[in-house]
């Protein structure tokens, strides 16, 4: 059985057809990369995944049962993680309690306990820290633990979100093009992680990604959508090669130079 | 700076940051302890007000500092805890000691029930809707005049505790000490919820809805937390104002007084326990600095004193506005950064506290 299945999804805004009669599923353990142009529909499908938009038709399924009667905050529970484009981390706190959301699933206390702080909860916050903790090493974000995200730059920002959705200790992680914007030696750096949160976390990630560079040196599998529509599934060289992708990304003659957002 | 060398997680978990910090509480803790000693009736007076007033403003700064929901109608959740506490030991004769908690959880519930229905409105939208319940409370007060007294008011009992009578006029310094009480229960819950899962809950919600919800905390359960957390409080700051002003009706608790609850958490400085009691202050001393400049500019102006209506509000809105354009960070962010500049000195940076520009500018390879 496979991980996640979208099955024949579709979602509209008004006129426009974001998500058209798509359907994919995520084996346990692979990583499986969606390309595309800009507005092909990639967002709006972990959008859709995590449950903020209701599909319009098709179903959507998490570990064989449908998630359709969720609502969005029960998509951590299950063990479904994620970042987003345009990076949402809570500005006005530090990295460290960042990280420490990302631990909101496993919360055990309840208000009373919590007001109390008794020492059930204190045990409970430090699980808590050596379980951020694990991430902040393998991240390599320890320089930043106590810094207010609002100073910090682009680039630490964008491993942030990772290592908070990666807090979550999730099955599935969903990354919205997680080397967007970032230097070549990040987009290596965020390359490794990827493999590492595959092999060794055993996590399953569903990655949005432009850089066709990341996408075929991560990948086990590749999705290229274009106007709401699946247009290629296979190995990243086989996707890349397809006629029809070539001609979804008219303009972009060679299909392996990083397609600017 | 203090570098403070963390040796375990604990040292983040703590009630206390580092030792020093911890001695200068205590310290401080001890000074208000023996006030009553120190200063006469009519200035102690004046701190149990302050202190009053710190306390509701802790009520709101949970609110609107740590989820980030506005509310303009907290004097609605004054009136109802001050109402309740009193109504609580004269209609049924409950002890103080039991109708003042009871209050507390009655305000707090009447705000759970208030964020239901508005916990999908933000900002502006918000505050109006918060901003109606107070007037609506105010018109309930007046209506319900068999219960309320209506717009003649109600008295405040004598409480009587532990075989101890306690009265601000009678005995100022054990009501004192029982303000005091309150002030530092409600500091001690307002911490523990900082460094528990929920105060980061809260943060979460009020810095992305979106991503809160993605990180598993239902953002509509979490707001309805905050709000009632905050009512409570502030039932408690209403029940104690209430003793504190002795009569009190629907004026006690008008639209002014939300207003001035929200603009003194802004001044004090949002997002801080500090920020609250910063505000508080301002608030209790800007009606003497007011009556002495008035009586200085008579004096000069040879015209005696006089009263001009309304100008401890003109002069309120002044000092936020000077606030919001020249320190949005109030009072507490204008402390944390001389004391910065202190402990620097002579290193201390101009730009020290000037965000980063996010965009592009990676150093995490440096
Ligand atoms: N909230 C929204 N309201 C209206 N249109 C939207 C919304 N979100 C996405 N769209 C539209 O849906 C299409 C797909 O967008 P998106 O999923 O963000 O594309 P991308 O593949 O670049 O991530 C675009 O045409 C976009 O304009
Ligand atoms: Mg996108």
């Amino acid at each position: 059985m496979s991980l996640l299945e979208i099955d024949n999804v579709t979602l509209r805004f008004g006129g426009v057809v974001a998500v058209n009669k798509v359907s994919f599923s995520v084996e346990e353990g692979e990583v499986f990369a969606l390309v595309g142009p800009n507005g092909a529909g990639k967002s709006t499908l972990f959008n859709l995944v995590s449950r903020i938009y209701d599909p319009v038709e098709g179903d959507i399924r998490f570990d064989g049962k449908s998630i359709l009667d969720k609502a969005p905050h029960e998509m951590a529970r299950l063990g479904i993680a994620r970042t987003f484009q345009n990076i949402e981390l809570f500005e006005q706190a530090t990295v460290l309690q960042n990280l420490l959301v990302g631990r909101h699933r496993h919360r055990k206390g309840n208000l009373v306990n919590e007001l109390l702080f008794t020492p059930f909860v204190r045990q409970e916050e430090r699980r808590h820290r050596e379980a951020v903790e694990k991430v902040i090493d393998f991240l390599d974000l320890q320089a930043y633990r106590d810094k207010y995200i609002a100073g910090l730059p682009y680039g630490v920002r964008k491993v942030v979100e990772m290592g908070r959705a990666l807090a979550i200790e999730p099955r599935l992680l969903l990354l919205d093009e997680p080397a967007s914007g970032l230097s070549v030696e990040e987009t290596q750096d965020v390359a490794f992680w990827v493999e590492d949160i595959k092999s060794q976390m055993g996590v399953t990630v569903l990655m949005v990604e432009h850089d066709m560079h990341l996408v075929s040196a991560v990948s086990d599998r590749v999705l290229a959508l274009a106007d709401g529509k699946a247009l290629a599934l296979g190995t990243a060289h086989e996707v890349q090669n397809h006629p029809k992708v070539i001609e979804a990304y008219i303009g972009v003659s060679d299909p392996h130079q990083k397609v600017v957002a | 700076m203090r570098t403070v060398f963390k040796t375990s997680y604990d040292a983040d978990i703590n009630l206390f940051r580092h030792g020093a910090q911890a001695a200068w509480y205590l310290a401080l803790l001890a000074l208000a302890l023996v006030l009553p000693v120190l200063l006469d009736v009519f200035l102690l007076g004046e701190v149990t007000n302050m202190l009053i007033w710190a306390i509701a403003g802790m009520g709101l700064m949970v609110l609107v500092g740590q989820s980030g929901q506005a509310s303009l109608g907290h004097a609605a959740f004054l009136a109802i805890g001050c109402y309740a506490n009193v109504l609580l030991q004269e209609r049924l004769g409950l002890p103080f000691i039991v109708s003042f908690p009871l209050a507390g959880l009655i305000a707090g519930f009447a705000g759970v029930l208030l964020a239901i229905p508005t916990a999908r409105l933000h900002g502006i939208y918000l505050a109006i809707a918060t901003l109606a319940i107070a007037i609506l409370t105010d018109d309930i007060i007046v209506l319900a005049e068999p219960l309320t007294g209506g717009v003649t008011g109600l008295m405040t009992p004598t409480i009587s505790m532990f075989g101890l009578e306690i009265d601000r006029y009678v005995t100022p310094d054990r009501f004192y000490w029982l303000v005091l009480l309150v002030v530092v229960l409600t500091v001690l819950v307002y911490r523990n919820l900082l460094r528990a899962p929920l105060g980061r809950a809260f943060a979460a919600v009020r810095d992305s809805e979106v991503s809160a919800q993605a990180m598993g905390v239902n953002v509509a359960r979490t707001k309805a937390t905050a709000f009632g957390i905050s009512t409570a409080i502030t039932g408690l700051a209403g029940a104690l104002m209430g003793h504190f002003a002795g009569v009190f009706n629907n004026e006690t608790f008008s639209i002014i007084i939300s207003i001035q609850l929200l603009l003194m958490i802004v001044i004090g400085g949002l997002g801080s326990i500090h920020g609250a009691f910063f505000g508080a202050i301002v608030v209790a001393l800007l009606p003497q600095a007011i009556a002495l400049s008035r009586d200085f500019i008579g004096g000069l102006l040879g015209t005696g004193s006089m009263a001009i209506p309304g100008l401890e509000s003109a002069v309120f809105g002044v000092i936020l506005i000077l606030f919001i354009l020249f320190e949005p960070t109030g009072i507490y962010g204008r402390w944390v950064k001389i004391r910065t500049y202190f402990e620097l000195f002579p290193f201390y940076r101009r730009d020290m506290f000037r965000r980063q520009k996010s965009y592009l500018k990676t150093e995490r390879l440096r």
